[in-house]
């Protein structure tokens, strides 16, 4: 009954067929057996944010979905999101704005800002850290990410003067 | 949105077309870690590669009767089941004593425990499999017979004759205790108008570094030689240690650091599991991986900031400080840790009491106690904090028991800018410090006296806003005066070797470590800076034994100051050599020569001359054709250490305002303030990005995190759900603001930055809970300042 | 931190569903959203030894208004919830509500089924659903059983939920046009559980409650409908009578102690909320401090 079951997704945009054990989570699914490691793992309970993924486009706890949850499911993980550019002003803003330092949080904090961003294209500062509230970063004090944030978000919005 | 600003008064003796010191310029790392392509110890598989899960005692306190283990190793993927003794077969055990902490004392500590346990959380056993679910499926199936001892858990009843003594060898449970009278402290007293005491108690926390500790030990049989990845601090430390415990030489053991996820002290230990984890390595043949799960991190990484201590301040009033006494108490576990020990903290709060102030007259005790909990060590800011929030703490009840402003207190009793050299009350030597001036600049920055009449006007709302000050100061660039002479093999000199390589860009090989501070980036700069080329040709190699020279690492805000300096001379050496050559195949003379923008250029008047690349062609694949007797050097190594003094003192000041409910104890950080002076500043940019994630790591003390331990020596709180730490939601915004006063100790001037956040948030953060609580005559010493204390001063509940 | 193993089935329809359930009665777990779920099982606090994903049962997701009653699938995530018209619309308390539960991640994962199903008892939505006089809809082997909010919740991860039950839906009342809501908490951070909250819903005719539920959480093993808010109805209220109500409210209440608070610092901060709730239903800041002096 433990035995591994046939799962079909699509990860970054490529097609991918695996077999998982039920009690596989998605997070070491990701960095396991597809090598896709930009995606962390902090607490393993739900709460650091460092394994933040989109599934069917939304953010969600990768350390709190199961691999065999992502069956017909299209996955984006951080190295996704960089390789087809979406993220690049983000990145950029981060680069210029030093918004990481260790930058084991950086992956899942990028992909809860694009999340932010999609939805709310002039997000204020609190606003920008109510969004980040779930993600744990320990060497910034957060200032910096906020920053960076704040700065895409005018970018995008077109009214950076 | 808040700017990096620019900083005028940094400066750089090298203003030239590729002088980056003193410039905010990006980190050349970073593309690599936002993309996910960094590479931590957690990323790392190696071909037969096994995973170690311990099984960690329940108890704080026991004795091991018996291990079965024979259902788990029937278990799946089980590869072995290893004790503390058959362990011990490959390992020898530790006592983490150093000689110049006089009288400290310690129990050999095992890699995994033998006989006996002495914390909740310590590792009985080693389940090794095929993944570490597997591992974790089995160690449920070891079964240990436990005989449960007493547990000292309450530090101030460890040194009691009814009390438990956890180490019968050690004959009481004192591990260390120091004591200092520096001039007439009774006498001072005696005279001062007013006298206040006040008994500080601050909450065990610990890093919280989000990768959490992880190892990959690599023994290869046939090369008799075991490769350690990890993510550590002090890359040659562990190559020493690791060797010396496993029976190997140094030559021996590889120490390779790549990508780490948080260091701040956390990582610049050496953990029995780590040490286990090597030793199994070398016991099964195999590449080993370690890491730790968020429960195991909270149950062994070093917690830090457990004291208590009592604090007496005399003024007169005129607002003199005329004496400090302070009585500290520490409970650090059962064990000192290795190899740095648990003695330095207490040491260091000796240390740092007082220091900024004029008053010769101190006394001091403190006392460190074992006790059946996780151990404690150093970690970012080591010490600091307390001494910070209780000297500012006592100077800001002076100030309230004789009515003066907390600002006024501070500039009537800050050592003046002009004293310098002098001595602190403990007999710590001050090169140059610069207390006023930070203060003011503090107070301009803040725009005091608008906030103090703001506050005024919202107390008459019922709006209970407070300003809370706390002067520092901070050790920096430790020399050998911190480990070295007292036994312990982590060196305080770091060296950096640069080369030309064939096409001209530059390869630079530090000693330093990187896990975030910008190490690489300043190390670039430098080098960039001093030789003449662009960043973008320099590469900076870092965290490998096998190949960079023999350093210290990144820890006690170091990197900068000695490795920088190590980077600067190592560079001044190459250009000359560069410059010689070039001299020669250019019939000219070094002196009328200069390297600008990676090419050799007619010092005069910047005429281009040859190019770095062609240089390097030639000396490289044509040196048949340079002038008789040439033999070009393009490879310069120096390393560096601080000999004048032991330490390289800095100072700021921080500021914090925030509104308190006195309804529901609950605080909002409004905003925060530090001015700091860590001499030269290389990358302004990283300095203050330095200085705000200390801050913020100085508010979680302040108002959140804390080991909560139950009087069994259980850890209640070991995860992160219970365990808070800081989040985006409820930081402030963060202003820095610098006063540079160069060391002189070394060309570059630069000293630590990396602490000084903090140091002194919390007392910031608690004097102004206590300025804003001022109207209900409610004091609190106590920190975290969670609502359930604050509604308790209160009376509220 | 790697969960126990177990088996995985995926219910193709509700009926599959219940079958699995009532094979394996409360040997399996029913995974909906899994933000509690999951974080349980990955420190093996729990260890079922079947997983029975409800993930794919379409049927049970989304908000429907009729005929003045509010129905909300039990797999509708909170994020649906939090965007949704018709909630905003009908029960703009629990759009209020949702937002104070945990982070954007969590919230696009987590489910008001399995909220009201876990039953914890610092959470936001079963404190609503007492609020707002919900009506659990759950199936079992024996078919539909329609259970009021105000006997569902049994204790600390309790309810009336039989093992070989699932919960299906909700149904909310409309509340009556011009009804008025509060919703607060006091937690120490963004998104964390709440020290103490309160969901309140009323109705306000010229400065008077003429109804007023109050529906507190974090202040006992399960949420609580304060009957003491019976003593603000159909009065004048002064600050004697916030008084009166607060010590009313007082007697009902039996908080446990955390590692946030305790039992006396949870009765503190329950009135405090009950005068902030009073003051800004009926815009009277003076009242704000009422029950605290």
């Amino acid at each position: 009954m433990t035995a591994a079951v046939e799962i079909s997704l699509n990860v970054n945009g490529e097609r991918v067929e695996a077999n998982v054990l039920p009690r596989l989570n998605l997070a070491d699914f990701l960095r396991e057996h597809l090598e896709l490691t930009g995606t962390h793992v902090g607490c393993e309970h739900g709460v650091c944010g460092a394994c933040t993924v989109r599934v069917n486009g939304d953010i969600v706890r990768s350390c709190l979905m199961l691999a065999v949850q992502t069956h017909n499911a299209t996955v984006e993980t951080i190295e996704g999101v960089s390789d087809s550019g979406e993220i690049a002003d983000l990145q950029s803003a981060f680069r210029e704005r030093n918004a990481l330092q260790c930058g084991f949080c950086t992956p899942g904090m990028l992909m809860a800002a694009q999340d932010l961003l999609k939805q709310s294209p002039c997000p204020d500062r609190e606003q920008i850290r109510e969004h980040l509230s779930g993600n744990y970063c320990r060497c910034t004090g957060y200032q910096a990410i906020v920053d960076a944030i704040e700065t895409t978000a005018r970018a995008r919005a077109g009214r950076l003067t | 949105m808040t700017t990096a600003r620019e900083n005028s008064e940094t400066l750089s003796a090298l203003d030239r077309p590729n002088s980056y010191i003193g410039k905010t310029v990006p980190r050349p790392n970073l593309d690599r870690l936002m993309q996910g392509r960094g590479l931590y110890v957690s990323d790392i598989e190696l071909p037969r590669m096994a995973h170690v899960v311990f099984l960690r005692s329940p108890h704080a306190h026991a004795k091991i009767n018996g291990i079965d283990a024979s259902t788990a190793k029937q278990m799946p993927g089980v590869i072995a089941v290893v004790s503390g003794s058959e362990l011990s077969t490959v390992i020898t055990p530790w006592v983490g004593v150093l000689s110049h902490l006089k009288g400290l004392k310690s129990a050999p500590q095992s890699a995994i425990a033998v006989d006996r346990v002495c914390w909740q959380g310590e590792a009985v056993a080693a389940v090794v499999a095929s993944s570490r679910a597997q591992a974790e499926d089995a160690a449920e199936l070891v079964s240990v017979e436990y005989e449960e001892l007493d547990a000292v858990t309450d530090m101030r009843t460890a040194l009691d004759p009814a009390t438990a003594v956890i180490h019968a060898s050690l004959g009481d449970n004192l591990a260390f205790e120091r004591n200092h009278d520096a001039g007439a402290v009774d006498q001072a007293f005696a005279e001062s108008d007013e006298v206040v005491e006040a008994e500080f108690v601050f909450g065990r926390h610990t890093g919280v570094t989000l990768e959490p500790r992880a190892v990959v030990a690599d023994w290869n049989a046939a090369e008799a030689r075991l490769t350690i990845y990890q993510g550590t601090q002090a890359p040659h430390m562990v190559q020493n240690i690791a060797a010396l415990h496993l029976g190997l030489k140094e030559s021996q053991v590889r120490v390779v650091c790549k990508d780490v996820g948080g260091s701040f002290g956390i990582k610049v230990h050496i953990y029995a599991d780590e040490m286990a984890t090597y030793a199994l390595s070398k016991l099964l043949r195999r590449p080993i991986k370690f890491v730790a799960d968020r429960v195991e991190s909270f149950n062994t990484d070093i917690h830090a900031r457990d004291h208590r201590c009592k604090g007496k301040i005399g003024v007169t009033r005129d607002g003199t400080i005329t004496a400090f006494e302070i009585d500290d108490l520490t409970g650090i576990g059962p064990y000192s840790m290795y190899p740095r020990t648990s003695a330095i903290e207490a040491n260091q709060v000796v240390n740092l009491v007082g220091g900024p102030y004029l008053t010769r007259n101190y006394r001091a005790r403190a006392r460190v106690v074992f006790q059946n909990k996780n151990v404690m060590c150093q970690y970012r800011a080591v010490g600091h904090p307390i001494a910070c929030s209780v000297t500012e703490g006592l100077v800001d009840l002076a100030a309230m028991k004789i009515g003066m402003d907390p600002i006024e207190i501070r500039r009537r009793n800050l050592i003046a800018d002009d004293a310098y050299p002098c001595a602190s009350p403990s007999g710590l030597r001050f090169e140059q410090l610069s207390h006023h001036a930070s203060l003011a600049k503090l107070i301009k920055m803040m725009g005091y006296d608008a906030l103090r009449a703001e506050q005024t006007a919202l107390r008459a709302k019922g709006i209970h806003r407070g300003i809370g000050i706390a002067s520092f100061i901070e050790v920096t660039n430790p020399s050998a005066a911190f480990y070295g002479v007292g036994g312990a093999k982590i060196s305080s000199q770091d060296g950096v070797a640069v080369r030309l390589d064939a096409q001209g860009s530059v390869i630079c090989q530090t000693s330093i470590t990187e896990q975030g501070q910008g190490s690489e980036s300043l190390t670039a700069q430098i080098v960039g800076s001093v030789l003449g080329v662009s960043m973008d040709r320099v590469r900076v190699i870092l965290g490998d034994t096998d190949i960079t020279p023999y350093g210290g690492g990144t820890w006690a805000s170091r990197g900068a100051g000695i490795g920088g300096e190590a980077a600067l001379q190592a560079t001044k050496v190459l250009r000359k050599n560069i410059l010689d050559v070039a001299a020669a195949v250019l019939q000219s003379t070094p002196g009328d020569l200069d390297i600008v923008n990676n090419g050799v250029v007619n010092a005069a008047d910047g005429t281009p001359r040859i190019d770095l690349s062609e240089l390097a062609r030639i000396v490289y694949f044509r040196p048949d054709t340079l002038p008789p007797g040439i033999q070009a050097e393009f490879m310069a190594t120096r390393h560096f250490v601080p000999r004048e003094y032991p330490f390289a003192f800095t100072n700021g000041v921080q500021a914090s305002w925030l509104e308190v409910d006195t309804d529901t104890g609950f605080v909002k950080l409004l905003k925060h303030w530090v001015v700091e002076d860590c001499g030269t500043i290389i990358n302004p940019q990283l300095v203050d990005e330095q200085i705000r994630g200390g801050v913020v790591q100085g508010l979680g003390a302040a108002l959140f995190e804390k080991c909560v331990y139950d009087e069994r020596g259980q850890l209640t709180n070991a995860n992160m759900a219970d365990y808070l730490v800081p989040m985006s939601g409820e930081m402030p915004d963060i202003d820095v603001g610098h006063v540079v006063s160069p060391t002189l100790e070394s060309e570059l001037g630069a000293k630590g930055a990396g602490e000084a956040g903090t140091a002194g948030a919390a007392a910031a953060v608690t004097n102004a809970v206590n300025d804003a609580l001022r109207p209900f005559g409610a004091i609190i010493t106590e920190i975290p300042l969670t609502p359930q204390v604050i509604l308790t001063a209160l009376g509220r509940i | 931190m790697k969960a126990s193993a177990f088996a995985y089935a995926r219910a193709t329809s509700v009926a599959d569903a219940l079958e699995l359930l009532t094979a394996h009665g409360e040997r399996a777990k029913v995974l909906s959203g899994g933000q509690s779920l999951l974080p349980a099982m990955n420190l093996r606090l729990i260890a079922p030894e079947l997983i029975i994903d409800i993930g794919a049962l379409t049927e049970l997701r989304g908000v429907v208004v009729k005929e003045g009653v509010l129905t909300i699938g039990a797999l509708t995530c909170h994020a649906d919830l939090l965007k949704s018209p018709e909630i905003a619309a009908h029960a703009p308390l629990l759009t209020d509500a949702v937002a104070h539960v945990a982070h954007p991640a969590i919230r696009n994962r987590g489910t008001i089924g399995g909220s009201l199903a876990h039953a914890d008892p610092a959470s936001e939505l079963p404190a609503c659903m007492l609020t707002l006089g919900a009506t659990i809809i759950a199936r079992g082997p024996g078919g539909e059983r329609r259970i009021a909010a105000s006997g569902f919740f049994a204790g600390i991860y309790e309810t009336a939920l039989a093992p070989q039950e699932l919960l299906v839906a909700v149904e909310l009342p409309v509340p009556p046009k011009n009804s008025t809501h509060f919703f607060h908490e006091f937690a120490r951070r963004q998104g964390d559980y709440a020290i103490v909250g309160l969901a309140a819903q009323a109705f306000v005719r010229d400065g008077r409650f003429t109804d007023l539920r109050l529906g507190f959480f974090a202040v006992g093993d399960r949420p609580l409908l304060a009957r003491s808010a019976g003593k603000l109805v159909d009065v004048a209220i002064t600050p004697a009578v916030l008084a009166e109500a607060a010590s009313a409210l007082n007697d009902e209440l039996d908080p446990l102690e955390d590692h946030q608070a305790t039992p006396a610092m949870r009765r503190h901060l329950a009135k405090i909320l009950l005068a902030r709730c009073v003051s800004s239903l009926l815009a009277r800041p003076e009242l704000r401090a009422g029950a605290s002096a």
